[in-house]
């Protein structure tokens, strides 16, 4: 179901994308004038995922799709939204699948909850070795 | 008919595994005892069938014979020879032959000169590598043959994908299937070691040349595949947490671990069943990523259920060899005891840092490359990248860093911190003081700023283990320690600096005009078309020069157009000072504004500060490893040559 809608929602934006293709991207290739606006957009493209590539970001990649979204995250920044903001408009149309930062979700807690876990086992795994050898000597 | 010599000797090298897995099985019973002195013979020519395979497959690409389907497909005509060569293990069955050659290779060496094993434990051994080789080589015969003749024969090759026709292709797979496949012989060592239950310093001094070889070739694989990327792909990016990326990271991160463990267990003997384990995993994790990049599953699930042939066959053989030894392991371990025991604040405490953090970050690589895999069969597509990866290894490698300065100036056993602590004074205000000037200076990400301080602390703290000693007389291991430690400061100091301080610029500009990137002046002087031997470009002439030095250089970036598959790429242009890359791509033709009449360019230009350092420390890694290894061959031939002068003596003193 929730595929359906990802699917559906990507149906509904893509003559979105085509659009601003045609209108040639104007910052698929062009940095903004201001630089902390720049580094933001730059950051936040890094860590969103070219739709049509192989494991690339937005970032990385010569696909025409890739220039799209730069040029929309670009627009966007300049027009003074926040990062965590278009990410969030990005993953309500595509899907979590854009984002590279993985959402705390119903899906991914395992993501962060294996890390913790395993600060625990190595700390509980240190300790154990360690103390039960001063008690058996 | 060269094809189907080497199908021939494919086939006659799989059926010699199978008879080194019989006889060295066999030979450990007393019944079999004659069959095992059949094994290391069959083991050399096993190897020398492999190469034979091998060598028909470079030679069919070589001349471009089409009427081999893997040749039409993945070849052309009209390629340099060097590539036509290259793309012989450019493609699935090609690497998958390379792999097996390897790994006959490697047995027929294991066999030819590793002596110092019992040898019920060097049959056990090679019966285990017979046994992991048989199942890749029933994989090639039944699955991916690499021989397979087409008909009609085509008139010309599909050829190879452009991005792969780069030297990097020559050197980058070979080098990390030495490792990947080295591996291997640490896998069969740690199998033949549980079926004999020798686990002790012997068994790790013996298997310790093998799992450093195979690291250094996964270091340098790693390191020569990173600056590929870095070049080829025209943005700049030199690691991208990709699956195919962490396919080969997680093999290194168990293979360093072995090393460390095996160190140990070697100069203590304590970890045991750990080392072993390890030797387990390490291999493991290679043909995880073998599985990872061959079966197609990374494209997608739904490509790996289109065609489950190959993707199920890997599976198949991942589970008999794995959960095999895992199965071994667990039926073996409580006889296999832990060994030595030691205090917390010890050498060997400190390696026992390395391994659980090592492991820890190798757990968080695994999990976060499988995990999109898992997401997806239950219906939903997640992406895990570099923010993810980034803090989450950060946070194991930041105290393994920290050990890392410590720990090689620790006494086996017991220490105290007394005793060393003077000399970390200076790497600990190292750190301190870059970090201080790096906060004042501000405008830093947490990541780099860790990385930039403690690099300044480690670079230090790594050379201590020289001091107070006579250099001359330092044993080349103790050098290669340092080197290779010294090596992880330095990739830290580019890795963090590259984050911290590149400066990007993208811009179009007329030919005649100058940019600004960091200290640089870029001109772009003209834009002329090239031809190669098998694509045409563009060609920029950019005329650049450093800060208000007057010397100009010149660079070359070129935009490329390839016929055979068509496909644009881009070769950049990188030029290199001792602080530094400069980093230029030529893009499109701009699109023109009304009423212009000379041409813009799209130039990609990038100032890299100190970038170059990541490659140079991971070469600087890899070479501690060869000191390592050089210093330990070189102490065990003379050990060997020692003894045999001795019983020669008693011989002739007992005449």
């Amino acid at each position: 179901m929730k595929r359906l809608i990802a699917l559906i929602a990507f149906a509904l934006a893509a003559p979105v994308f085509a659009q601003e293709e045609q209108s040639s991207a104007p910052y698929a290739y062009r940095q903004l004038d201001d630089a902390a606006q720049e580094a933001r957009a730059q950051d936040l493209m890094e860590t969103l995922r070219c739709l049509q590539c192989q494991g690339q970001s937005i970032a990385d990649s010569d696909a025409p799709i890739a220039g799209s979204m730069r040029s929309l995250v670009r627009e966007r920044i300049r027009a003074g939204e926040t990062p965590e903001q278009i990410r969030g408009w990005l993953i309500e149309r595509y899907g979590d699948y854009v984002s590279y930062k993985p959402q705390l979700t119903g899906l991914t807690w395992p993501l962060f909850a294996v890390p913790l876990a395993f600060v625990l086992i190595a700390f509980f795994l240190l300790r154990r070795r360690f103390t039960t050898k001063g008690n058996g000597q | 008919m060269i094809a189907e010599l080497g199908l021939a000797a494919l086939w006659l090298a799989a059926a010699l595994a199978g008879l080194q897995l019989v006889a060295g099985s066999l030979g450990l019973s007393t019944r079999g005892a004659v069959l095992g002195e059949a094994v290391r013979p069959v083991a050399v020519v096993q190897g020398g069938l492999a190469l034979l395979a091998f060598a028909c497959l470079i030679y069919v690409f070589a001349v471009t014979d089409l009427s081999v389907k893997l040749v039409a497909l993945n070849s052309h005509s009209m390629k340099p020879l060097v590539f036509k060569i290259a793309g012989a293990w450019g493609n699935h069955e090609g690497s998958m032959l390379l792999w097996v050659t390897v790994m006959g290779l490697g047995g027929a060496f294991v066999a030819l000169v590793e002596k110092r094993l019992p040898e019920r434990t060097m049959l056990a051994t090679l019966a285990g590598q017979a046994f992991v080789s048989l199942g890749f080589y029933a994989f090639l015969l039944v699955a991916s043959n690499p021989f397979e003749r087409l008909s009609p024969v085509p008139v010309e090759g599909n050829g190879l994908n452009p991005l792969l026709q780069d030297l990097g292709l020559a050197f980058h797979p070979p080098t990390l299937y030495l490792g990947y496949v080295g591996l291997s012989i640490a896998f069969s060592f740690a199998i033949g070691a549980l079926v004999t239950r020798e686990v002790g310093p012997a068994f790790a001094k013996a298997m310790r040349p093998w799992v450093l070889g195979a690291w250094i070739f996964l270091t340098m694989g790693i390191t020569a595949g990173s600056y590929w990327a870095y070049y080829e792909l025209g943005w700049g990016g030199w690691w991208f947490w990709d699956p195919v990326e962490n396919a080969s990271l997680m093999p290194w991160l168990a293979a360093t671990a072995l090393l460390h463990s095996c160190g140990v267990l070697a100069a203590r003997n304590a970890l045991r069943a750990w080392t072993i384990m390890l030797g387990v995993v390490a291999f493991s994790m290679s043909m995880i990523g073998t599985f990872l990049v061959r079966s197609g599953i990374l494209t997608s699930v739904h490509a790996f259920a289109v065609d489950p042939q190959r993707g199920t066959f890997i599976l198949a053989l991942l589970a008999i060899y794995i959960g095999g030894a895992l199965v071994l392991f667990g039926l073996r371990a409580a006889t296999v005891t832990e060994g030595e025991r030691f205090a917390f604040v010890s050498r060997e405490g400190a390696l026992v840092v390395n391994n659980v953090m090592l492991s820890a970050i190798l757990g968080i690589v695994l999990f976060g490359t499988l995990y999109p895999l898992f997401a997806e069969a239950m219906g939903a597509k997640v992406s895990v990248g570099p923010p993810y990866f980034n803090p989450m290894s950060a946070l194991f490698a930041v105290p393994m860093l920290v050990v890392l300065m410590v720990g090689p100036l620790l006494r086996w056993r017991r220490d105290k911190f007394a005793r060393v602590g003077r000399s970390l004074v200076i790497p600990a205000m190292l750190v301190a003081t870059a970090g201080i000037a790096l906060l004042v200076a501000g405008g830093i990400a947490l990541l780099p700023w860790l990385g930039l301080a403690l690099s300044a602390g480690l670079g230090w703290a790594s050379i201590l283990p020289l001091k107070a000693r006579n250099l001359r007389r330092t044993p080349l291991p103790i050098w290669g320690m340092v080197v290779a430690h010294f090596g992880i400061a330095v990739s830290l100091f580019g890795m963090s600096s590259e984050s911290a301080f590149s400066i990007e610029k993208l811009v179009a500009v007329r030919a005649g005009e100058v940019t600004q990137v960091g200290p640089w002046g870029v001109k772009l002087d003209t834009v002329e078309p090239v031809a190669g031997p098998n694509w045409t470009a563009m060609e920029a002439r950019l005329l650049v020069r450093y800060g208000v030095d007057r010397k100009v250089t010149r660079m070359l970036p070129q935009s490329r157009s390839f016929w055979a598959p068509p496909q644009q790429t881009s070769e950049s242009a990188l030029l290199t000072r001792w602080n530094g890359q400069l980093y230029a791509v030529l893009g499109g033709e701009a699109p023109k504004v009304a009423g212009e009449k000379q041409a813009r360019w799209q130039l990609r230009l990038w100032w890299k500060p100190f970038a170059p350092l990541i490659w140079i420390g991971g070469l600087l890694i890899a070479l501690g490893g060869l000191l390592a290894l050089i210093g330990r061959v070189a102490a065990d031939v003379r050990r060997i040559v020692a003894k045999d002068k001795i019983a020669y003596r008693r011989e002739k003193q007992g005449r």
